[in-house]
């Protein structure tokens, strides 16, 4: 009876994969208003920030206040590149991923070869994002300072894919080439989390979650797990920093390593679930649905108030970790239980 | 098996284990006792890389391995369990047990799967689907030693797994670990309940203050005078006598 439970809930999880995916694949062709697509999209592009910061913070237990690092380290070298030096996007893209994940092998060898935990590696993270924002400010003949870095936009259609631009790409991709950017990168960082939840490498990584002791005393390297999830979550938000500077054309130093995009990260991830593969989905969409409605009804009451948003969401996160530590995600899993009992209760 | 010759770790001022000595050899079970506060879980700390000894050296099957991480040492054959037990709360009997199996076994399926034969060994069968976090007290020591298991140990230390648990209980571990002696593992032990000492171990040590103050079969070690004494106190020895040689 139970192993028929688990078996059904194991192929609802598939069915209800392909669905989700089916689903976000063919959203252009169903979706035919812009403002609800670019929703979508940006839904999308928060959610792949969530889940880069997730692979560390939710399934590694290291909570990062500054994953703005990995994600304007990725934009800063995509822009600078192809600005500077006339390279191909498609070059830079592996070297903007290659500097994201540098960086955090950096961070992450002074936080966890002296075994900085919590708090502490939250601070340091924090420090060091804020230390590259003043940087990418006061090193103009790099960076070109607080003024940010504008791409030239390409209008010759033959040229779209060259330029990795689909504003000039045609019918179809125009509205679409951004769309299915991020959702490749999104279903990277899905592919990613899911081998988390199927291999060796995850189990480890959870175990340190759960205890650094246990999981030394039972043949794992901390040091080393951690490494690799620092250097992993660096990878998959770096691609959406890629994502940010091909579709705006623009990167600055508050964009790229102000608190905004740390910030983001960890709502989506947290307050759709930790450590788990749709988390940051579902939190993601959840956040950009109230914020819209936020904006909608709060702001029609108080007039435009920038912040108002945040102020909320604050206050959701802070109910979410008193009384839904697993997010989202749990309270589905809890009332997809209840439905069970009760069809089971029905059939017997 | 397991060379370790005088010991000395201290915090600060304290010397938690001083100039500590003892051996194990292949398919021994040897237990380590000695008053509360003796040292012992500092002892076993040490010796399975938790801890930098301040002198003294851990030989293990002719390698020396002081001073090496816990995972290094974990890989080489020897694994400890941890007294205030340490269950990964937030996953499953069988993933607790998995994530010991994957010490040796890179498949996430066969790791599963490995982990519950291991939990048949040690009675967690039923609960293999729980969350660890859930257990009571009997349960969270068998994931200490399950998981231990699970890494396939040659040598196991097992730092008090029968604390908490009642009479029913104590015997049903007591034959586990039984079974794994008999399975080819060597198991070094500290434990307060006597009863379990006494019907388990080849040999024993005693631990007080740091020192390792006698050394012997099991019944040598209870009719030694001076660990009589370690336990109830200056005197007591004499004073048991003359009240008429009670069994220790
Ligand atoms: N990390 C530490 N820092 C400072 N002192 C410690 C530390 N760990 C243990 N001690 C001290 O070292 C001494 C030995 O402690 P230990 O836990 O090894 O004793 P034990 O023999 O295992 O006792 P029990 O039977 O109660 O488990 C105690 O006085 C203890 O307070
Ligand atoms: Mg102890």
């Amino acid at each position: 009876m139970s192993m028929l439970t688990t078996m059904s809930t194991g192929n609802m999880q598939r069915i209800g994969w392909a669905v989700l995916i089916g689903a976000l694949l063919a959203a252009p062709f169903a979706i035919h208003s812009g403002r609800w697509m670019e929703f979508i999209e940006l839904t999308l592009f928060a959610a792949l920030l969530g889940q880069g910061w997730n692979i560390l913070g939710g399934y590694g237990g290291q909570y990062s206040f500054g994953h703005a690092l990995f994600f304007g380290t990725a934009a800063y070298l995509q822009a600078l590149l192809q600005y500077k030096l006339g390279w191909s996007p498609w070059l830079t893209l592996w070297i903007a991923i290659g500097g994201s994940v540098a960086v955090a092998a950096f961070v992450g060898f002074l936080s966890f070869r002296y075994g900085l935990r919590g708090s502490y590696f939250a601070l340091v993270t924090l420090a060091f994002a804020e230390a590259f924002h003043v940087l990418s400010r006061s090193l103009v003949s790099v960076t070109e300072g607080g003024r940010g870095v504008q791409l030239p936009l390409n209008q010759d259609p033959e040229q779209a894919l060259a330029t990795f631009q689909f504003t000039f790409a045609g019918p179809f991709l125009s509205e679409a080439g951004y769309y299915y950017t991020i959702l490749i990168f999104l279903l990277i960082g899905f592919a990613v989390t899911g081998w988390l939840n199927h291999s060796r490498f995850g189990a480890q990584l959870q175990a340190v979650r759960e205890d650094e002791d246990a999981a030394s005393a039972l043949g794992i390297d901390p040091f080393r797990v951690k490494m690799s999830a620092i250097c992993l979550s660096a990878g998959v938000t770096s691609l959406a920093g890629i994502y940010y500077v091909q579709k705006f054309l623009f990167v600055d130093p508050g964009i790229a390593y102000g608190p905004g995009k740390s910030v983001e990260a960890l709502f989506a991830a947290i307050i759709g679930g930790v450590g788990t593969v749709l988390g940051p989905l579902l939190g993601s969409a959840f956040i950009h649905i109230v914020g819209e409605f936020a904006k909608e009804t709060i702001g029609a009451m108080l007039g435009d108030r920038p912040g108002v948003d945040l102020i909320l969401f604050g206050i959701i996160l802070v109910l979410m970790l008193a009384y839904m530590p697993r997010g989202l995600v749990g309270l589905v899993e809890l009332l997809w239980r209840k439905l069970i009992t009760k069809r089971g209760g029905g059939n017997a | 098996m397991l060379d370790v010759s005088s010991l000395t770790k201290r915090f600060g001022g304290l010397v938690a284990v001083n100039g500590a000595s003892l051996t194990v050899n292949e398919g021994e079970i040897v237990s380590l006792i000695g008053p509360n506060g003796a040292g012992k879980t500092t002892l076993f700390a040490t010796i399975a890389g938790f801890l930098k000894p301040n002198e003294g050296s851990v030989v293990l099957d002719g390698q020396d391995i002081t001073g090496h991480k816990p995972h290094e040492i974990c890989r080489r054959g020897m694994v400890r369990t941890f007294q205030v037990v340490k269950p990964f709360a937030g996953l499953s009997v069988r993933e607790n047990i998995a994530v010991g199996a994957h010490t040796r076994i890179a498949g996430r399926e066969e790791a599963l799967e490995f982990a519950g034969k291991i939990a048949a060994h040690v009675g967690l069968t039923p609960l293999l689907d729980q969350s660890a976090g859930d257990l009571t007290v009997a349960g969270r020591k068998r994931i200490e030693l399950a998981r231990a298991l699970a890494t396939q140990p040659k040598l196991l230390l097992l730092d008090e797994v029968m604390a908490g648990l009642n009479a029913t209980e104590i015997l049903e571990i007591v034959e586990i670990i039984q079974q794994i002696r008999d399975s080819g593992v060597t198991i070094l032990l500290i434990e307060h309940v006597m009863q379990a000492v006494m019907k388990l171990s080849d040999r024993a040590y005693v631990l007080n203050y740091g020192e390792i103050i006698a050394e012997g079969s099991p019944v040598e070690i209870a009719h030694d005078p001076k660990v009589v004494e370690a336990y109830l106190g200056h005197g007591a020895s004499e004073r048991m006598k003359s009240a008429g040689g009670a069994d220790a």
